[in-house]
């Protein structure tokens, strides 16, 4: 496993495996996609008290989760990237903050779409609301951060403070429905015990959990391959990846 | 000490740092962050009397009294403990029902009817199909459950 990892870490071992990965996550995504959008928003059945509004939640909720799980992850690649100077933790922390910042962004404007036609309004300021607009925020300022450097290694190094120190922003976002009073409902599908969600409605959602998580590596490795050529542009293994150059060529 | 280790000491440092200080920030600002009160809180005194606040419960049953005429509607808002009256003018939620959890923006007026000039409805994190609520809703009654779903309602 360690020995896995140490492999990965290197810039030409990494290039070539999320190379071979990429079209099968590609393929199962797509799958997973539109299996999980035609059963949810047609197949399964309307919500006893909301009707078919409530369809939004296979939106809102798999972006909502992901958009917590690519803030650790960010912060994860930040640690491995300071801790251990990893370059390729350095491009993927690089490389998974707009894709968290889009799902965080798909998350609250879903939610206000869905709030106005249920509770009455676009936006209240309780905890989870708020919590998570802050979340927004602190994925464009890592973003603004880490494009302020010409040297890509320092822009990691700042940025990847600021993403650890944002982490803790991540537990408060999850238990706020449940440390205060807030707006937003409690949590459905976690929720010790049986999940309050008729199965119906669970199946569907958790196919759109696996197609988003699966766009999510997918997007991921693709925007991290890109990102680690362009940084290592002028490395002997991407000018072997030239066609029609030998070993030792130089970039004009 | 390697350098490596230093650093790993020195991130797991500022993560404990950061975590305890937004722990104190949190604890402090705890009536800040609660977005409305339940009406045993306000009626035990924790509301600020004379500033607008949010009150929130569920909508008691049979209390919705509607103005004919007029946008003007009573209800109560209970959690089980206490109710209070509120007063309310304009458009209700979709979802505003009776047994249904809302959250009231206005100010206790002397009388103690609360005079709310916003009402948002809270959903709960329920969901399933009308069928599947309707036999929940013959099981709580008493009646075989079983039955009715094998039953062929319309």
């Amino acid at each position: 496993m360690w020995i896995w990892l140490h492999r990965l870490g290197s810039p030409p071992y990494f290039y070539r495996f999320a190379g071979r990965l990429l079209p099968w996550l590609w393929t199962a995504c797509l799958v997973c996609l539109g299996v999980g959008l035609y059963w949810g928003l047609v197949v399964a059945p309307p919500d006893y008290q909301q009707g078919d509004s409530y369809r939004i939640m296979f939106i809102h909720v798999p972006s909502a989760w992901l958009s917590l799980l690519s803030y650790v992850l960010m912060a994860s690649f930040s640690a491995a990237a300071l801790i251990w100077r990893v370059k390729v933790a350095e491009v993927l922390a690089r490389s998974i903050a707009p894709l968290g910042a889009s799902f965080t962004f798909i998350a609250l404007v879903s939610g206000s779409l869905w709030g106005k036609p249920m509770w009455g309004t676009w936006w209240v300021w309780d905890a989870r609301l708020t919590s998570e607009l802050i979340l927004l925020f602190l994925y464009l300022g890592f973003i603004a951060l880490a494009s302020a450097f010409d040297d890509p290694r320092r822009a990691a190094r700042a940025a990847g403070l600021l993403a650890i120190v944002g982490v803790v922003n991540v537990p408060i976002i999850h238990f706020s429905v449940q440390w205060w009073n807030t707006l937003h409902q409690g949590p459905t599908v976690s929720k010790l015990g049986s999940p309050s969600i008729a199965l119906s409605m669970l199946l569907p959602l958790l196919v759109m959990v696996v197609a988003l998580h699966l766009y999510l590596l997918a997007a991921l490795l693709q925007k991290a391959r890109c990102e680690l050529i362009a940084r290592e542009r002028s490395s002997r293994w991407v000018n072997d990846l030239l066609p029609g150059r030998g070993v030792g060529d130089e970039l004009a | 000490m390697t350098r490596r280790r230093k650093r790993l000491v020195l991130i797991g440092l500022l993560m404990v740092g950061v975590a305890a200080a937004a722990m104190l920030a949190l604890t402090a600002f705890q009536q800040n962050l609660l977005y409305f009160f339940s009406p045993s809180q306000v009626a035990a005194g924790e509301a600020p009397p004379d500033y607008p606040f949010r009150l929130g419960g569920l909508v008691a049953a049979q209390s919705v009294e509607r103005v004919s005429g007029s946008l003007d509607v009573r209800f109560q808002v209970t959690d089980g403990n206490r109710s209070i009256p509120v007063t309310y003018t304009g458009v209700l939620p979709d979802l505003f029902r009776e047994g249904q959890g809302v959250v009231a923006h206005g100010q206790l007026d002397a009388d103690g009817v609360f005079r709310a000039d916003q009402v948002l409805a809270k959903h709960d994190e329920e969901y399933m199909p009308p069928e599947v609520k309707k036999a929940l809703q013959v099981s709580d009654n008493g009646t075989d459950p079983s039955r009715h779903a094998s039953g062929g309602e319309p």
